[in-house]
């Protein structure tokens, strides 16, 4: 979504979207989710993320998403998704042998 | 009970008063909103821009304190004067009102610390200089998160609108004080301490024009009414606040926690 562009409406509802918030920490680094807030557009969504998650030099940069965006795996889908990786140890690049040069693979 | 202290009359020092009391007394009223806020969100934001010119007005009153002979520290300044040495526009000390009447009050503040600050950094004075090059990036933040307040509100729902046209009507007449020339404003000219406020009046006209644009509002007409708190004569509003403002230290001085 574009932050400067005029604010969509909010289709008057009462309560204002959720949005999820993600901080930069700094150059280089992901941006890792620091929380949700409510926020009426994206603009204002972006400025209280500043003002609530960025308080004390958490962040060079900040994503809102909107949380009804976001699509996630269903909590109850967890046994089939996840645990037939349980028994793949051979997955994980713990086998190789590596030079003694090679550091900090 | 702790006895007030007199400040020096030296232009310097009221000068640095004026944009010192400025943002304490904003921020006083800010503070207020605390816990009050329509929304955790903007409760979080408004005592951010609170804090922000606090510490803008402990660098200035600091400095204040510093000249014209005199030796007070930013808390004497800030606690222990008398209503008619506060120096601040009456804007400032008007009671904090609705949500519009803040947001109207954040924007007209903003946009007019923001020209201060930007023009102080080349300021004769390098402690005025060194804390106006910090707060510049802080009044700039504090413009347009009022401005975009004011889009919403103006450009929101019949009750927004209506609302924020009354504190239009309300507060503008008080912007006309801030830019009436004096001498103080002519001798920090002089030793380049800092701008007229009276030259900063067409881009501040100009920044108001642009968020009230922005909202779909118009501008509001000038009015003959001139109010004079930067002279030291405030409203009816102001001892009130300062009581509450002043009772801890004048009742247990120096007072810490």
């Amino acid at each position: 979504m574009n932050p400067t562009a005029k604010p969509e409406a909010t289709d008057n509802r009462e309560e204002w979207p959720l949005w999820e918030v993600f901080v930069r920490s700094k150059a280089g680094l992901d941006h890792k989710h620091s929380g949700s807030l409510h926020a009426p557009d994206a603009k204002l969504a972006l400025e209280m993320a500043r003002d609530v998650y960025t308080r004390r030099q958490e962040g060079t940069s900040i994503w809102v998403v909107r949380s009804d965006q976001i699509v996630a795996s269903d909590p109850g889908d967890k046994d089939m998704y996840f645990d037939p990786m349980e028994d793949k140890v051979y997955r994980h690049p713990t086998f190789y042998k590596l030079p003694d040069e090679v550091n900090h693979m | 009970m702790q006895d007030s202290i007199k400040v020096s009359t030296d232009p310097s020092v009221r000068y640095l008063l004026r944009l010192g009391d400025t943002c304490l007394v904003h921020a006083q009223r800010l503070g207020e909103w605390c816990g009050h806020a329509p929304i955790i969100e903007e409760d979080i934001a408004l005592t951010n821009i609170a804090l922000d010119l606090i510490g803008q007005a402990r660098g200035i009153l600091t400095r204040a304190g510093q000249l014209g002979g005199q030796q007070f520290d930013e808390d004497q300044l800030a606690f222990l004067r008398e209503e008619r040495d506060y120096l601040n526009p009456t804007l400032v000390e008007l009671p904090r009102g609705d949500f519009a009447v803040t947001t109207v009050r954040n924007l007209m503040v903003a946009a007019l610390l923001e020209l201060l600050w930007t023009r102080l950094q080349a300021s004769s004075d390098t402690e005025v200089a060194a804390v106006a090059g910090k707060a510049v990036k802080e009044a700039r933040y504090h413009h347009r998160h009022a401005a975009d307040w004011l889009v919403r509100l103006g450009d929101g729902t019949a009750e927004s609108r209506r609302r924020i046209e009354a504190a239009l009507d309300r507060l503008w007449p008080y912007s006309r004080e801030l830019f009436q020339p004096d001498a103080i404003d002519d001798a920090a000219l002089a030793s380049d301490l800092g701008p007229r406020w009276a030259e900063l009046r067409d881009p501040w006209l100009a920044a108001m024009r642009d968020a009230l644009d922005a909202a779909g509002l118009g501008m509001p007409a000038e009015t003959a009414f001139l109010s004079s708190g930067r002279m030291g004569i405030h409203s009816e509003h102001m001892g009130h606040m300062l009581a509450e403002m002043q009772y801890l230290q004048r009742s247990y001085p120096g007072g810490a926690w």
